[in-house]
């Protein structure tokens, strides 16, 4: 058992590192830029050198780096502070959905992009009637010659209005038990008859968005999988996106090391925060929770790299990490005291980011699966325990009975 | 990177498990519980000829000379066996003292008998309700040896020796002293888990040696609790699956309103709760195995993260185990009351959660850069 480096390793450590020293965006170059174009900049700049979505296949953009080696790249870069985060849907979930289900020429076609950051993607999942119970969806596509016709609305859409492509899964036949009519397609943003709303969220930004779908046409070349196969499909994009967002990307900048250095900055009775033992378990708590997420990412690797599978312990980071944070985020406001309140950057502890993570951290534990459905999923696939009854089952979709 | 037990090492974790299932299930458990013998001598003796007592004694003194990953291993496995057995005390414990801090004759005279079992020691530390500090120690060094009362003492009626804590007026405040117990006044002492037995030792000027340096007790006890911290924690991780099991075994046979209880999300969340905290403790112990075994500079922080996280662990899945089996995990002819009265034991036994948490942070503070390369940002796949 150990952690270090082999001689391999370590030169391809020192070879990010080099790289990321003399390459890592300046202040300077980012000034004026918004988000999209700061991460279109540095993506590009990584895609040109090989440094982009290292472990695709060099055909694809990337270089075929080992496990380890992301590992390596993703620790080395995490050292900076780099500009980022519109690209995770599509090249940490539609790109292995591609991967897996697409034709080589679509995947010649569209994974470069996604490696360059050239094409932003997003995913078209989740509808007002179905979220946790996503194949409840009702979105339609309905055969016109070589076409599909899509009508309907999806919902909670990561960054529709600025994406070029989007992933979609659609009901295809209404008259089958649910799981069995569903199709999977990805599709232009930019088709006609789509409309995007933002939608506005309690944190008081609008990251996600209503699409909605009036005669939209999707050519059957872009379908993943076979008609009536867009379950399985889904599963693959779903896994993904639990692994994307466990791996930290939802929660924002607030973690043990903040909270460690903030209980040093304040006090508690005129003496430093971090002398006070309620302080000091929670921070423990809170420690153990990360490493222990991050040794069980560890154990992940060690059985990669052993080419063998994973286990299922990585779909815990998720359902951990996100009450985690906003359980940090609500203790930071505390020992804040009177200043907890204030959101203002102007005035806040580190620009309002722990007033900030507190408001964003609800969507968190919803967004990719919430809390409760992890739980199910850790019960039912891990420790193998009997499904809830499910009153839909067996039955045509459009038979189901339906509420509000 | 290779964070895994290696082919031999789990190997040997089959083997432990299918001896124990054999050698040591519940009813073995229980005989102890119900019994007055104070613990299973029968079992101890099979595990000193398994030679689990003499895994990291060197092959020089009568040892098997491995390393700590092999003790990990057969730590899980006597905790999951909620095994009756004096090991923690003398093979975590005792035996690590002497092998720390003992002078040649002390090593040549105890280590053979320890990893043969035929000798079994102990650590004397607390002295009565509150956190044991060097100041508050009234055990003292005395013309013939020390005097003092220390209680509780695990398998301190059973031991052949106690290494003790005793307070000093020089250094750090603490010296060690190994005291065989045949000239102490034991009395045995009831605990939250009679499946492990415990003693007040009372010493009146009796016989006993210093161990290691006088005025260095308090830091060599430290360092010895950091390495059974890991160990202690091996076991807890151990116990808190065994818990997990059987909860969720009861939960699939036990119907209620026409199906198992196990498909209600009440009873599916706690168990898929309690499987979390044990994955994460289980990932901290990998990280404390690997830190003691390389006798790494962040053995503190690794300790008592394994620490932390797995007295939580234990805790609740003993706690929700018994709560999955309603009134039934209630009585004493259920089970779950091993695993209840283990959890609790363990975590107070080396020093409460609070202590470890405490310790953590204490440890992190020292070791500013492992905070710095622990919470680098995103590690993952």
């Amino acid at each position: 058992m150990d952690f270090n480096d082999t001689p391999e390793e370590a030169a391809f450590r020192e070879e990010a590192r080099d790289w990321l020293e003399a390459n890592v965006p300046t202040r300077e170059e980012l000034e004026g830029l918004d988000e999209i174009e700061a991460s279109k900049l540095w993506q590009k700049r990584k895609y040109d050198a090989g440094w982009a979505c290292i472990r695709w296949p060099e055909e694809y953009g990337g270089r075929g780096a080992s496990p380890i080696e992301q590992v390596i790249w993703n620790q080395e870069e995490g050292k900076f502070s780099t500009p980022g985060g519109v690209f995770g849907i599509g090249q940490g979930m539609a790109a292995p959905t591609l991967m897996a289900w697409a034709s080589d020429e679509h995947k010649r076609k569209h994974l470069p992009p996604l490696a360059s950051g050239e094409h932003i993607w997003c995913q078209l999942f989740s509808e007002p009637a179905g979220g946790s119970d996503l194949a409840a969806l009702r979105t339609r596509a309905e055969k016109d010659g070589d076409e599909w016709v899509i009508n309907g609305q999806k919902i909670w859409t990561s960054g529709a209005h600025y994406s070029d492509y989007g992933i979609i899964v659609v009901r295809t036949d209404p008259t089958v038990p649910k799981h069995k009519g569903l199709s999977y397609f990805f599709l232009d943003m930019k088709s006609p008859g789509i409309d995007i709303r933002p939608i506005k969220q309690i944190s008081g930004g609008a990251n996600f968005n209503e699409v909605y779908f009036n005669d939209v046409r999707i050519p059957d070349d872009q379908r993943l999988g076979a008609v009536g196969q867009g379950w399985q499909v889904a599963l693959t994009t779903l896994m993904n996106e639990r692994l994307a967002i466990g791996a930290g990307g939802m929660g924002g900048g607030v973690g043990f090391r903040q909270m460690f250095n903030l209980a040093h900055k304040l006090t508690i009775d005129g003496e430093p925060a971090i002398k006070d033992r309620n302080v000091r378990a929670k921070l423990a708590s809170w420690y153990a929770e990360e490493t222990g997420l991050k040794y069980t990412g560890y154990r992940a690797l060690s059985a990669l790299s052993r080419g063998d599978t994973p286990g299922p312990e990585n779909s815990i980071g998720k359902l951990v990490g996100a009450s985690k944070t906003q359980d940090m985020a609500s203790f930071a406001m505390d020992l804040l005291e009177l200043s907890g309140a204030i959101s203002d950057p102007a005035y806040a502890e580190a620009h309002g980011m722990y007033q900030a993570t507190f408001m964003g951290a609800p969507g968190s534990r919803i967004a990719g699966g919430s809390d409760e459905i992890m739980l199910n999923i850790l019960a039912e696939r891990v420790l193998g325990l009997p499904q809830d009854v499910r009153v839909d089952k067996g039955i045509p979709f459009n038979e189901v009975p339906t509420g509000r | 990177m290779n964070f895994e037990f290696s082919d031999e090492q789990n190997l040997l974790r089959e083997q432990a498990l299918g001896f124990l299932q054999e050698q040591c299930p519940y009813s073995a458990v229980r005989a102890i519980l119900d019994g007055d013998a104070p613990y299973d001598e029968k079992l101890w003796k099979q595990i000193a000829e398994l030679g689990w007592t003499a895994v990291v004694i060197p092959e020089a003194h009568g040892g098997l000379g491995l390393s700590y990953l092999e003790l990990s291993v057969i730590a899980e496995e006597l905790g999951r066996a909620v095994a009756p057995v004096p090991f923690s005390s003398s093979v975590y414990l005792a035996t690590e003292a002497i092998l720390m801090a003992g002078s040649e004759a002390q090593k040549e005279k105890w280590l053979p008998k320890l990893a043969t079992g035929d000798a079994i020691g102990t650590f004397a530390l607390g002295e009565g309700p509150g956190q044991p500090r060097p100041e508050t120690l009234a055990t003292v060094a005395t013309a013939n040896g020390i005097s003092g009362v220390k209680i509780p003492v695990a398998d301190g009626d059973i031991a052949d020796f106690a290494v003790v804590v005793a307070r000093s007026d020089t250094g750090d405040g603490a010296r060690l002293f190994l005291a065989e117990l045949d000239g102490a006044t034991r009395e045995p002492v009831g605990t939250l888990d009679p499946t492990r037995s415990h003693a007040q030792i009372t010493f009146e000027d009796s016989a006993a040696e210093p161990l290691g340096v006088n005025g260095e007790g308090w830091t060599t006890t430290q360092r010895l609790l950091d390495r059974a911290a890991v160990l202690f924690a091996w076991e807890q991780v151990g116990g808190a699956n065994a818990a997990l099991e059987m909860a969720k075994a009861y939960a699939l046979e036990r119907y209620a309103f026409g199906r198992p209880i196990a498909s209600y999300q009440a009873i599916k969340h706690k168990l898929a709760q309690a499987y979390v905290k044990n994955t994460l403790a289980r990932a901290n112990c990998y990280y404390g195995a690997w830190a003691l075994s390389t006798d790494a500079d962040e053995l503190p922080t690794a300790a008592a993260t394994a620490r932390v996280s797995a007295t939580q662990a234990y805790y609740y899945a003993s706690k929700e185990n018994i709560q999955t089996h309603g009134g039934m995990g209630f009585t004493w002819e259920f089970d779950c009351q091993f695993h209840y009265r283990r959890a609790k034991l363990l975590s107070v036994n080396i020093g409460s959660e609070a202590t470890w948490q405490d310790k953590l942070i204490t440890a992190i503070e020292r070791d500013g850069s492992a905070v710095a390369r622990d919470s680098a940002g995103a590690e993952s796949l």
